[in-house]
């Protein structure tokens, strides 16, 4: 199928399926055509066009699209300036033969688990239309899961790439903070923010990974680390990895389905031992603390002058951010640097970690309550208890969907890798599919 | 904290920083500041040396 008839046959399927999945904010139809024109053109006249070539892909809005304004999910960036350029990994995709077509939905300004938003209407879960898509990457977990565009990005500051991963049922990497560019995208909390791929596949997950990794002057953070391939590497299997199950607060509050989908994915991997994160509650405190403070801070002046533009949810908890102590949030950082210096000496006995990626399956759209071990919580605020312990301290992490005989819904489970070791983490992903065990539903 | 100086501290902090807030959501900022200051002492009390230092992200 040459690049052109792909991206027809992609657009007609966005065009009959987003009004109901509402994961598409701008579609760059035009632009995808052209540009699988000349991939087309490049391989009629017999030259390569890239490991990607032809694969259609959308964006969170928090990305730059030249000629778009960058919305990151909100009313208020309606009235910025269209942007000039691409974001970094959009250009590196395309270089790969990748084509964009078009821009994804998101919960605001990326403060969010949900896949609601106010302004642009709710990502729907295209398992469940009556629930939620998960947040705030709600728009790529959305199109993926609904088979809309087999690649997309997203952003992850707390657990934004594998919750949506877990309600929609797709994998998800959030690789080590630093490993990919920012470049081009709207932040949300600097300490904290990665962006990632979602796809159906590891090795479509891996081959985007590779395609995007590379310093980059434009992100402070971007590490200059030269790039560590792991494409070709997936199909190297378990054999000598030791693989640990995380314990105690991770297995606190979740649904017996939750736990059951942990514990087949963990014998299918022949997984025994149990381990503890140290003072993993802590850990998830801490990034709260430095989340709701870094995001004021990034929206202060927003603040100031638009305060009635914003989504209520979101800017009622920056306002309280805000008014944090700064002492307190110092305290939080210093915290940070003690946690990672223990978990990274577990990494010494482990090579891989298993846990859940959220603690139920998708709640219902609008639901603002959680059941979280028999205490009624704000849903919100908690969606993200898993995922916020291991992307507080930038771990790599692989999002990998499994749905057990007889669920209704998929779930996720995280594979955690020390720093800079994705390529562990997909080669279990890698071998969890090759088994059937774990496979985007 | 008491409830009230945790409404006092809304009210100072958010004309100090220049933040205009309607009445209406005073409620749900006072129920995330809560959430916050709470998992923030979670945090502080948790003893750390002196000599613990954060890890910033900066390349001078």
């Amino acid at each position: 199928m040459s690049a052109l008839a792909r991206i027809e046959a992609t657009l007609a399927r966005i065009a009959e399926r987003d009004p109901v999945l509402n994961a598409f904010t701008a579609i760059t139809a035009e632009r995808a055509r052209a540009r699988a024109a000349e991939l087309d053109a490049t391989r009629a006249a017999g030259r390569a066009a890239g490991p990607l070539e032809g694969v259609p892909f959308a964006v969170k809005n928090l990305i730059d699209i030249a000629g778009l304004p960058t919305l990151a999910g909100s009313k208020i960036n309606r009235d910025r300036p269209a942007a000039t350029q691409d974001a970094t990994l959009i250009t590196r995709l395309e270089a790969a033969g990748a084509v964009l077509v078009g821009a994804l939905n998101m919960g605001e300004y990326a403060y969010d688990f949900t896949g609601e938003n106010v302004h642009d209407g709710a990502s729907r879960n295209p398992h469940d239309h009556s629930r939620m898509a998960g947040g705030s990457s709600g728009g790529s977990g959305s199109a993926v899961g609904g088979d809309l565009v087999p690649l997309a990005l997203g952003s992850d500051t707390n657990g934004s790439i594998r919750v949506p991963s877990s309600f929609c049922g797709i994998f998800g990497l959030k690789p080590t903070y630093g490993r990919l560019s920012r470049a081009g995208s709207f932040p949300f909390v600097a300490s904290l923010d990665h962006l990632g791929p979602f796809a159906r596949n590891v090795g479509d997950l891996a081959a985007a990974y590779d395609a995007m990794q590379g310093p980059d002057a434009g992100d402070a953070a971007c590490t200059d680390r030269a790039p560590e391939w792991v494409s070709a590497d997936l199909g190297k299997g378990i054999s000598g990895l030791k693989i640990g199950v995380l314990g105690g607060y991770f297995r606190h509050g979740a649904t017996a389905e939750v736990l059951a989908t942990l514990d087949h994915l963990a014998q299918s991997l022949g997984a025994v031992q149990t381990l503890e994160l140290p003072e993993a509650a802590r850990a998830r405190a801490a990034a709260y603390v430095i989340t709701c403070t870094e995001g004021a801070a990034l929206h202060l002046e927003r603040l100031r002058r638009r305060g009635a533009d914003f989504d209520p949810a979101v800017r009622d908890r920056l306002i309280a951010g805000a008014l944090v102590p700064a002492a307190l949030v110092a305290k939080a950082q210093n915290f940070r640097r003690w946690y990672h210096d223990q978990v990274l000496r577990m990494f010494e006995g482990v090579d891989v970690l298993l846990a859940p990626a959220t603690p139920c399956t998708a709640p219902m759209l609008g639901q603002t309550e959680l059941d979280l071990g028999g205490k009624k919580v704000p849903l919100r605020a908690n969606i993200g208890i898993y995922t916020q312990p291991i992307s507080f301290i930038g771990l790599p992490v692989v999002a990998v969907p499994v749905k057990l005989p007889g669920a209704s819904l998929p779930l996720a489970v995280q594979i955690i890798a020390a720093p800079w070791r994705e390529d562990l983490a997909l080669r279990v992903a890698s071998y969890l599919e090759a088994a059937g065990v774990a496979r985007a539903v | 904290m008491v409830d009230d100086s945790l409404d006092q501290m809304i009210a100072a902090g958010t004309a100090l920083l220049g933040i205009p807030v309607r009445p209406d959501w005073l409620p749900a900022i006072r129920a995330n500041l809560e959430v916050s200051l709470t998992l923030a002492r979670l945090v502080e009390e948790f003893s750390l040396p002196d000599e613990a230092e954060p890890a910033p992200v900066y390349t001078p």
